[in-house]
């Protein structure tokens, strides 16, 4: 709305604002950064490609079958030997097409991060409204755990939980999980508590509607805006969670890389100055958590209502 | 003061308390301790004998009281890989940690303050919008890639800096320093920087925000109302007052990077602790994972404990509050 | 009783504002924060600058400090310091004035001290930042300040920190560092507001022997008649940006010529009229975004008429008596 005023322009028509729904101002606003509007074509891209990859890729990497280790670290833009494919991203220590490992390597570096931060965030608003709702020594109880676990680092708590229960890609959710719920939790409590004290709810209670119903129709609903904003950023730090114990190699199987194995697998071929192996991965991967990220600051821009000038 | 002292102590040690459970209920109870203590290749009879020696036979809450007599002895098991003792394994590797952490925080400081102190000072010079667009991707950069592009650019292209281990060291008091030698010196450049990547976006933010809330502030007028010289407001007027926040924040994040030294110690062939932890994670080589676990938890409570009575000390208002 | 002191050089003043426009420029667009003001001090003379909040008191002293922060800027007029624009002066030279022969104190005690450092350390720079010498001397001179302002234990309380002063004490630490060169002008900007009333009186009281033994003018700025009447020689009003009267005040609040004034002094509860409603100014102050054509007051004013939508001329109705407007209370002036 500022940004209107400064820039000097006649004030708007009015039929033009009469039609304006809450979802349509959410969108002009949240266009007024390109840079956000970029970040999401960006990841609109990115996901289209993570779920095409098997129709879209030059090559299957998971089946060996069609790998030849002859074309084994080939440079950008060389050719297989048989002359089928031409390896625009080169190709890693198996004759693997570094294109097609990112795009399904996208895949899962995706699935696992969305899929973890989405039960996390399940998990975090639950109890988060639970607390918030029912007060006292279940709220205590809760929020000294948010508190105990947020005051310990990511990876220190990760590789916890990856030490108690070994390694695997469930394992590596479940660290997820236990790693970023505690962020949720204490978002939606401390909207909740905001929330709880207004009139929509005490109506619902007066109407003696049932618990469950007053919690998830009437009070989540109203916290979504901080949690949808919280959501993003903490897809991005799942994503780099994901992909960094995946480097240490406390991640997924080498089997079926993620973009952290990937870079990790290139890793002794970049001494000896063969750095696509690792640099183009990194690159994927750092451009979907800028993109996240980009999306995520606008969003908490547009939907905070505390940060409206 | 000592009644505030007393009573931090108090939590630290029950946050201490909690945590030993949890690492012992996770890494004995979760996992099955005998296929981790007991040799494979034992029969019967000697795991029945070893079960009982081992004290495996009683109820959980026993066992965790002798883990926790013995872990308050220094006896946190011994290696299955080393064959040592684990916390002497860990206490062996503590310095390089130790040095690195201490170098990225060093680092993050040199670095971030000015940066963010220009970026306040100047908020809509295009240097500044580069300065806090650069802060952005030091938040956003995965640390594992970044130590990998260093390499790249910097051993492998360049040839400057060497890419992995310690180099040469120095002996004082028994342990080995880096930072004592010209060689080391270098081998310490890229690690510590790859490590104080995300500090310093967060040193420059801290800073930046600082800087521009303090330049509001009255006293700040009436400094230069007293016909005080500019460079006298900023550096001691403003940079004062945001060295409380910055000194606290860096101090509290210390021990979060003294955690995440794991990944860049992993990249850099760095022999600290953190590497040590990854290979045992690796290896199943539980007494080291206890042993590494349980000193990083005791450290992360010293530090916040250490961090609250700095601020106390640099901050003339708390100190009266506290009294 | 001041001027008894320097008869001579009482019609040098020690400051002359004239056609003082002081600009904003938002992103909103031009707040017009200060847009002709102009008014005299005399040398030894205390000038109260009185007005609604946002009438443009406090940007005018900053003007004259020179400590006008972007986006705001002095745009028109002259300030006549001894002689001196100081509106053409570099930053530098301004540097030299400011807390040398030109000092100001804030109006909230709270914060103008910095918290972090001590009493004798922002005492001491100040010594310094204008003259050359010892660290010593400068510790002495900082504790003489403090004695002369009725700080008990000088010595002690220089090792002292902000917190540990009452609001009262640290207003008299900051009236001790202005005066720490003598200046020849203090600009106070509501100093007494935030204060307890009998602290208030005491500060009033000492200010003013201050005033009277050094030669020091002062710009008094204050939304508080009362502290006018007792403290004040001269007297302006601003209102939107604007000086609206200009004279002595014991005339101009005996019998103000403009409206403005006239409505603010009837304003004031007193103790003369117990029982009678208070009067009061209707309608609000004007945004200083876009002013309305004309006398910013016409739109509140009883006497307006039709040709108040031209702006008017701050002039002489009488003898020292200067006002912005075309229809001013002169006949109660004769009245009276």
């Amino acid at each position: 709305m500022s940004a209107v005023v400064g820039q000097g322009a006649p004030i708007e028509d009015p039929a033009k604002i009469k039609v304006e729904t809450p979802f349509r101002r959410f969108c002009s606003e949240f266009a007024e950064s390109k840079l956000a509007l970029g970040g999401l074509i960006v990841i609109s891209i990115i996901i289209v490609v993570a779920i095409l990859a098997p129709f879209i890729s030059p090559q299957d990497p998971y089946d060996l079958a069609v790998l030849d280790i002859m074309d084994g670290r080939l440079e950008p833009g060389e050719k297989s030997g048989d002359g089928s494919i031409t390896y625009w991203l080169g190709t890693d220590d198996q004759g693997r097409d570094m294109l097609s490992g990112i795009m399904y390597g996208l895949r899962i570096s995706l699935t696992v991060g969305a899929g973890s931060a989405f039960i996390a965030c399940m998990v975090g608003a639950s109890l988060g409204l639970a607390a918030a709702y029912a007060g006292g020594k279940t709220d205590s109880i809760i929020m000294r755990i948010v508190d105990l676990q947020l005051s310990f680092p990511s990876i220190l708590v990760a590789l916890m939980i990856l030490a108690f229960l070994g390694k695997s890609v469930t394992n590596v959710v479940i660290a997820i999980v236990v790693v970023e719920w505690a962020y949720y939790a204490r978002t939606v409590r401390g909207t909740a508590l905001v929330e709880r004290r207004r009139e929509y709810i005490e109506a619902a209670e007066c109407l003696a509607l049932p618990r469950y119903r007053i919690l998830f129709r009437h009070l989540l609903p109203n916290c979504l805006p901080p949690l949808i904003v919280i959501g993003t950023m903490q897809v991005a730090r799942a994503i780099a969670l994901e992909a960094t114990l995946s480097f240490l190699g406390l991640g997924v199987p080498i089997t079926e890389p993620s973009l952290g194995l990937l870079i990790a697998n290139g890793y002794e071929y970049m001494l000896s100055g063969k750095y696509w192996i690792s640099f183009y991965p990194g690159i994927a991967l750092l451009v979907t958590i800028v993109a996240i990220n980009l999306v995520g600051d606008q969003l908490r821009d547009v939907l905070n209502p505390r940060l409206q000038k | 003061m000592s009644v505030y002292l007393l009573r931090r102590l108090i939590q630290a040690a029950g946050v201490v308390l909690a945590m030993s459970i949890i690492v012992f209920v996770g890494v004995f109870a979760i996992g099955d301790p005998v296929e981790i203590l007991i040799s494979p290749d034992a029969d019967q009879f000697e795991r029945e004998r070893a079960i009982i020696a081992l004290g495996l036979d009683l109820p959980l809450w026993q066992q965790y009281l002798i883990f926790l007599g013995k872990a308050v002895q220094g006896d946190l098991g011994r290696s299955f890989v080393f064959n040592e003792p684990a916390l002497q394994l860990i206490l062996q590797r503590m310095p390089a940690t130790l040095e690195l952490a201490f170098a990225a925080t060093f680092g993050a400081i040199l670095i971030g303050l000015p940066l963010g102190l220009y970026a306040g000072l100047k908020p809509n010079s295009v240097g500044s919008k580069a300065i806090m667009a650069g802060s952005i991707l030091g938040f956003s950069l995965p640390t594992f890639w970044v130590g990998l592009m260093l390499i790249m650019v910097f051993a492998v292209q360049l040839g400057w800096l060497p890419s992995t281990g310690r180099g040469e060291t120095v002996e004082i008091l028994g342990t080995r320093w880096s930072f004592l030698t010209w060689n080391g010196l270098t081998h310490l450049a890229m690690p510590a920087l790859n490590l104080a990547l995300f500090k310093i976006s967060l040193v420059i933010r801290l800073t930046r925000a600082g800087v521009r809330e303090t330049m509001l502030m009255d006293y700040v007028k009436f400094a230069r109302a007293k016909g005080l010289s500019p460079f006298r407001v900023t550096f001691v007027h403003v940079f004062k007052n945001i060295l409380i926040p910055v000194v606290t924040v860096t101090g509290l994040e210390f021990g979060s990077t003294i955690a995440f030294s794991v990944v860049t110690e992993s990249i850099f062939a760095w022999p600290g602790m953190g590497k040590l932890i990854i290979d045992s994670i690796n290896v199943l080589d539980r007494p080291v994972i206890v042993a590494y676990l349980m000193i990083v938890v005791l450290m992360f409570i010293t530090i916040n404990l250490v961090v609250d009575l700095m601020y106390s000390v640099l901050d003339p208002r708390v100190r009266l509050d506290s009294k | 009783m001041a001027d008894s002191l320097n008869p001579a050089t009482a019609a040098a003043p020690t400051l002359e504002v004239r056609n003082l426009q002081t600009h904003f420029f938002t992103r909103g667009g031009v707040v017009r924060a200060v847009d002709d003001v102009s008014f005299t001090i005399g040398r030894g003379k205390v000038l109260g600058l009185v007005g609604e909040s946002g009438s443009g008191k406090t940007v005018t002293g900053f003007s004259i400090m020179g400590l006008v922060d972007a986006p705001g800027r002095i745009v028109g007029g002259s300030i006549l310091f001894q002689g001196n624009d100081l509106a053409k002066l570099s930053e530098e030279e301004m540097r030299h004035l400011r807390g040398n022969r030109i000092a100001m104190i804030f109006q909230d005690p709270m914060m103008t001290l910095n918290p972090v450092l001590r009493i004798d350390t922002q005492m001491i720079e100040t010594v310094l930042a204008h003259e050359k010498v010892s660290e010593d001397e400068a510790r002495a001179r900082s504790r003489d300040a403090l004695g002369m302002v009725g700080i008990p234990s000088p010595d002690e309380r220089l090792k002292s920190y902000p917190h540990q002063f009452s609001g009262g004490m640290r207003q008299r630490v900051a009236i001790a560092i202005a005066l720490l060169h003598r200046p020849d002008l203090i600009v106070a900007d509501e100093p007494t507001t935030a204060l307890d009333v009998t602290i208030q009186g005491q500060i009033l009281a000492e200010v003013q022997k201050l005033c009277a033994t050094t030669g020091t003018a002062m710009l008094w700025i204050t939304h508080d008649l009362s502290v006018v009447a007792g403290l004040a020689d001269d007297i302006a009003v601003m209102y939107a940006g604007r000086v609206v009267e200009h004279g002595d005040v014991g005339e101009v609040l005996d019998a103000p010529l403009h409206p403005y004034t006239h409505g603010l002094i009837g304003s004031v509860p007193s103790r003369n009229k117990r029982g009678e409603p208070l009067r009061q100014i209707p309608g609000m102050t004007p945004s200083l975004l876009n002013l309305p054509e004309g006398c910013s007051f016409r739109a509140r004013c009883p006497r307006a008429q039709a040709d108040c939508v031209v702006m008017p001329e701050l002039k002489p109705w009488l003898p020292g008596r200067l006002a912005r407007c075309h229809h001013p209370h002169l006949e109660e002036v004769v009245a009276a």
